[in-house]
């Protein structure tokens, strides 16, 4: 501060003409830099960090235990059998486990707007959204999408799949497709927030809720739940649509067989559907808009 | 060079009362309500005003957190509410109710955080910090986690994470709320340091006049959305109608003293306090007094600054 050379205040920021490009790259580096903090210092409690871990694994594990002992009972749920059952439970979980490891603490947003600290994450220059996902970032969380990570591979080695090249692709894009649907889900709901106050449950009915549902085979429930699931909110794009081409199983909906490769699109709408959720609450928020 | 500017600002909210089982009624509340005034680089303004008169509003709304209403703000030359992450580059903002920092993080991993958040030089992070560690007395925290912080050890670590990245202005939301006296002493060094030999322009708000007293050159008193008062701290009585107190310790008992300019305020044996206006010279009460009266001793009491404040307040609310 009695440092002789002009102190250099600032330098370019992020401002709203920046290039959409630009601001996304910004905001994965500024979530980064604050998850790989908050890491170290989480690290420096080891062993509770590794105990946590596991009874996160065991427990996540017991879900589908649930399934299992189901099937002491039964050959076939609504004409899936248990490995194609595996497959439904690891991809929504992976996806799920993976969105929550990402962003699940947007869901503390009313908590932060009515202690004030979403102020403090207002006055850096690093976007807001990307701060409150990447606060209080755990590797604990890394348990859920571990386990059914497990079971996916498990049930793709008992599958006897018809692996032909579009099959193999679709695998991957489902994950990731399923995982930035969850993502959406969770900013986008979070995002009510804004408007209704600590409203945080609301969206365990459509992440956690539509995750267990995305567990059975969509012929157990009734087309209306199905088509909801479809055209309302579109987790059906997790793992029901392509798992119908990837397991080559009927569309209880009778759908047109693009549906079944439409994620990336499906995936595309949800995050502009969040983004824009959530500029406009921010907009209340601060008094420009609503 | 104005480094804040307003002109006209105004910012209101609606306000949702429960008005009856189900109706609720809209009401609108003009926290500010035309402010017009500009603050030049370097300058160290307090900004005080009764709870709820729109302090923190104001702030807000120069930190972009807050879009006004009405009316045209620039501060560094840039419009806060639509450039906020541009600024947040150019300003350091300390609230003394909530701190800035990483909660579970220890102070230097805030900081390092923080340097990399704001892109601050090597060098420059560098210097700044062992700059505050070393006026601050942080050595022996940089390891503490921020929840295991005192409040006054939190202060000064707040205090020191707003200024790694060179800001053109520093904003302070009560830093000295909750302190004790030692701590109040060591923040107030450290902004003087900071606003003297740095010049970074400082607007502190807060309810503590000695912070004012300390510091600031200029002091603006806001009620009710608006500036009462603008000016120097001592420009203060003249404005507020303050009464400077004239202590007589006469060589008997006597009933009480009639002068001319002066009254007399109370009575305690052989001592009389007499009052007169503030801006008036004491020379002819105590020319007065000493040619009617058998004096041992006198004395003049300037007015407190809190009171000339308070009445302040007072006549505010009541006009």
């Amino acid at each position: 501060m009695a440092d002789q050379s002009p102190p250099a205040h600032g330098t370019a920021g992020f401002g709203p003409r920046e290039p959409l490009a630009a601001r996304t790259a910004w905001a994965v580096r500024s979530w980064w830099l604050t998850a790989a903090m908050w890491t170290r210092a989480m690290m420096s409690y080891r062993a509770s960090f590794v105990m946590m871990t596991v009874a996160n694994v065991v427990i996540t594990f017991l879900d589908f235990v649930v399934i299992i002992l189901m099937f002491q009972h039964t050959d076939s749920l609504g004409d899936w059998t248990l490995p194609e059952l595996g497959f439904l439970y690891g991809t929504s979980a992976f996806a799920l486990g993976t969105a929550n490891l990402f962003v699940g603490t947007v869901d503390a947003l009313g908590e932060r707007i009515r202690t004030g600290t979403l102020d403090t994450m207002l006055v850096r220059p690093a976007p807001a959204l990307a701060q409150i996902c990447a606060e209080r970032f755990s590797l604990r969380r890394l348990g859920r999408p571990a386990q059914a990570a497990a079971v996916l591979g498990w049930s793709l080695v008992v599958l006897d799949v018809r692996w032909t090249w579009d099959r193999v692709l679709l695998v991957p894009v489902l994950l990731v497709c399923g995982t930035l649907i969850f993502a959406a889900l969770y900013i986008g709901f979070a995002s009510l927030q804004f408007w209704w106050g600590e409203s945080g449950q609301l969206h365990h009915s459509f992440t956690y809720g539509g995750a267990t549902v995305l567990q059975y085979p969509p012929t157990v429930f009734a087309k209306e739940l199905v088509a909801g699931i479809v055209f309302g909110v579109p987790l059906a794009f997790v793992n029901w649509l392509p798992a119908l081409r990837i397991l080559d199983k009927p569309d209880p909906l009778g759908l047109p067989a693009a549906f079944r490769f439409a994620s990336p699109l499906a995936t595309a709408l949800s995050l502009a559907a969040a983004g824009l959720v959530w500029r406009a609450g921010l907009r209340a928020y601060r008094g420009a808009g609503s | 060079m104005a480094l804040i500017e307003l002109d006209d600002v105004r910012r209101t909210f609606t306000v949702r009362a429960k008005a009856g089982r189900l109706k609720r009624e809209k009401r609108e509340v003009r926290a500010v309500d035309g402010l017009t005034f500009t603050v030049r680089a370097g300058e160290c303004v307090g900004y005080i005003g009764p709870n709820g008169a729109g302090k923190s509003t104001t702030i807000k709304m120069l930190t972009g957190i807050l879009v006004p209403s009405a009316g045209r703000l620039r501060v560094a030359g840039v419009d806060p509410a639509r450039e906020r992450a541009a600024l947040a580059r150019r300003i350091g903002v300390v609230f003394g109710q909530r701190t800035t920092l990483w909660w579970d993080l220890p102070l230097r991993d805030s900081y390092e955080l923080a340097r990399r958040l704001y892109r601050i030089p090597d060098h420059r992070y560098r210097v700044n910090l062992e700059r505050c560690v070393e006026l601050l007395d942080l050595g022996a925290l940089l390891d503490t986690p921020v929840r295991q912080l005192s409040l006054g050890q939190r202060m000064r670590g707040d205090l020191a994470a707003a200024l790694l990245h060179d800001p053109a202005v520093l904003y302070l939301d009560e830093p000295t709320i909750g302190l004790d006296v030692v701590s109040k002493g060591k923040v107030r060094d450290f902004l003087r340091e900071v606003n003297r030999d740095r010049g970074t322009t400082v607007l502190l708000t807060t309810h503590d006049l000695t912070d004012i007293e300390q510091l600031c050159d200029r002091v603006m008193v806001i009620d009710h959305g608006r500036v009462v008062y603008d000016g120097g701290l001592e420009g203060l009585h003249a404005v507020g109608d303050s009464e400077r107190t004239l202590v007589v310790d006469l060589a008997e008992v006597r009933p009480p003293i009639e002068v001319p300019g002066a009254r007399v305020v109370r009575v305690e044996g052989p001592r009389q306090w007499l009052a007169f206006p503030a801006e008036q010279s004491a020379a002819p009460v105590v020319a007065a007094v000493a040619a009617r009266y058998p004096l041992v001793d006198l004395s003049v009491r300037e007015p407190a600054i809190e009171d000339v404040i308070a009445r302040m307040y007072a006549e505010v609310a009541i006009g």
